[in-house]
């Protein structure tokens, strides 16, 4: 079975926001619909967002690193907003693990959002339903696009490939190999939800350098014995010789 | 959580119909067995049953507010094998007509014996029908309650107490405004409903400081760091990505001050508890309708404020994510 997922890497991702605005451009201009979008540039600015960045201060001063935290819908495995909607709008598709919201079925409750421990739902102000991630559903499988562009549009906004996307149930894609090999992670593991989105952490490059690595131990110049003496008004070969 | 209205006064209103209902039948069932006599009672049930469903079709109203499209409110039957939502939204309706029926086969005093008993137990229908609704009432207690329980990360509601508090503050509601009630057309009932009113409420004051004190001791399984996965125990939050807020600012706050939530607390300890049990205990004694009917109100109105204090107290872990503007 296929799940399909983001993996993102907070090694790499320097907080620009280009997911989220891009997320929110391919989203607002898609099928279902714009995302509302009240006052962006006034007062109390408010609207729909599929996809944040958060930013955490990890540690005290001086030794503090700041950590850019992109926020979307986690695609669980065990979806616990699913079950609790009383009309069916919230579905987890068989064929690709992705959750998603029928806006049509939806009688905007809010009940799904209460039933979701990481916020990745918002009801849409003027729609009233409930609205979220959708992997870009209406992209990644558009055979007008170029293969390379079938991906959701954070993924493609991003600048440091800080997201990746694929098949967390396909041991050899490139996000399992990622998952598998840089310690990737699920969020608030404890509530057993089974996140498909998972996160890479902070990995820190250093090498060891031994010490006798730096001064060689058979180094030729440390032997005991007389060491070769600089003779003095000798001709060396760049004397006698015109290149 | 941010405390509805619409929800408030959704399960507020409701628990005290399905109460009242309860208390009616109560005293039906009590007087099956001769322990009480109603002078009439036809009328006392009908129009009991007539305010049950004034109270439930209130409740009912009031929920539409909570919903985006209310016209799509028919689909909520749809998903019962797994949502309590679902399930309230089925046994709500069950439950009135249930109450419906009961009330106008009093009203039209059509009542056949359909099961002759031994006396002085008599087989009316009327007391089948009671049986059905009671059963349904508790079913509906239960669907209400595990709205709220069942969801296992909110954990000052995942907890058996919090479907005992509904049912226990619902019933005790419905009991006081049958002591009024029966104030006013059946007075030899005001012992009876005025003695369960005290006893219920003393019972759901037990079951509600349990769940208080549970709370008070509660310890959150999420924390920051399992919100984002990092192992430090100095994290703190810069920005949530927006300055403006949204719906994860606004739906899962009280956005009311501590001094605010704490006073409500002890507000409706006050109010749902102690004042009506002092006022139900004089109106017996007194026989004052007056005073039975102030002890309905206040409790009443301590019960919006339970309700609040209910949602106000849940602590949603998605909350770690928002703490910083900016």
């Amino acid at each position: 079975m296929t799940q399909l997922a983001l993996v993102i890497d907070l090694n790499v991702c320097v907080g620009c926001h280009a997911c989220v605005t891009s997320c929110k451009q391919w989203n607002t201009s898609g099928p279902a619909g714009s995302m509302c979008d009240d006052n962006p540039y006034d007062q109390d600015p408010n609207g729909t967002f599929f996809n944040r960045v958060q930013s955490f201060e990890i540690g005290q001063f001086p030794n503090t690193e700041l950590v850019h935290f992109p926020k979307s819908c986690l695609h669980c495995e065990e979806p616990p907003c699913v079950p609790v909607c009383p009309t069916g709008a919230s579905y987890k598709r068989e064929e690709d693990g992705i959750v998603l919201v029928d806006y049509d079925k939806c009688i905007g409750c809010k009940y799904c959002s209460w039933a979701c421990p990481y916020g990745a739902r918002e009801l849409d102000e003027h729609q009233k339903v409930m609205k979220k991630c959708t992997l870009c559903v209406d992209r990644i499988y558009d055979e007008e696009l170029p293969e390379e562009e079938r991906k959701p549009a954070c993924v493609l906004a991003c600048p440091t490939s800080a997201r990746l996307f694929g098949d967390v149930h396909d041991s050899e894609s490139n996000v399992s190999v990622m998952i598998r090999e840089e310690g990737g992670y699920q969020l608030m593991p404890e509530w057993g939800t089974k996140p498909s989105n998972h996160y890479l952490p902070r990995r820190k490059t250093r090498i060891k350098i031994h010490d006798d690595e730096l001064i060689r131990a058979d180094n030729p110049l440390k032997k005991e014995g007389v060491k070769p003496s600089k003779i003095i008004d000798d001709q060396t070969l760049d004397d006698v010789t015109s290149w | 959580m941010h405390p509805a209205f619409s929800v408030i006064f959704l399960t507020t209103l409701i628990g005290t119909g399905q109460g009242l209902f309860l208390a009616l039948f109560t005293a039906q069932s009590y007087a099956a067995v001769d322990f009480v006599t109603i002078n009439n009672p036809h009328q006392f049930y009908a129009y009991g049953s007539g305010i049950a469903m004034i109270l439930l079709i209130a409740g009912l109203i009031s929920s539409v507010f909570h919903l985006g499209h209310p016209e799509r409110a028919w689909r909520t039957a749809a998903m019962w094998r797994t949502s309590w939502l679902s399930r309230e939204v089925i046994a709500l309706p069950l439950f009135m007509f249930i109450v419906f029926i009961y009330g106008m086969m009093h009203y039209l005093q059509w009542d056949p014996t359909v099961l002759v008993t031994r006396q002085p137990l008599q087989g009316q229908l009327s007391l089948y029908v009671g049986i059905l609704g009671t059963v349904l009432g508790f079913v509906l207690f239960i669907c209400t309650a595990m709205i709220y329980a069942c969801i296992k990360f909110l954990q000052e509601w995942h907890s058996p107490l919090t479907v005992i508090n509904y049912i226990l503050l619902g019933t005790a509601s419905g009991f006081t405004l049958a002591t009024a009630y029966s104030a006013v057309i059946e007075p030899e009932l005001v012992t009876l409903y005025g003695t369960w009113a005290t006893i219920i409420t003393l019972t759901a004051f037990i079951s509600r400081a349990a769940s208080l004190i549970r709370n008070k001791h509660i310890k959150h399984k999420s924390s920051i760091q399992t919100a984002i996965g990092v192992r430090h125990s100095h994290i703190q939050q810069k920005s949530m990505g927006m300055m403006g807020g949204s719906f994860n600012t606004r739906e899962y706050f009280h956005g009311a001050k501590t001094c605010f939530v704490r006073s409500m607390k002890w507000i409706f300890l006050l109010m749902v508890f102690v004042l009506p049990v002092i006022f139900i205990t004089t109106g017996m004694k007194s026989g004052n309708i007056n005073i039975l009917v102030f002890a309905f109100i206040i409790q009443y109105i301590g019960l919006l404020a339970e309700r609040w204090f209910f949602f106000a107290q849940a602590n949603h872990p998605q909350n770690l994510y928002y703490q910083t503007v900016g």
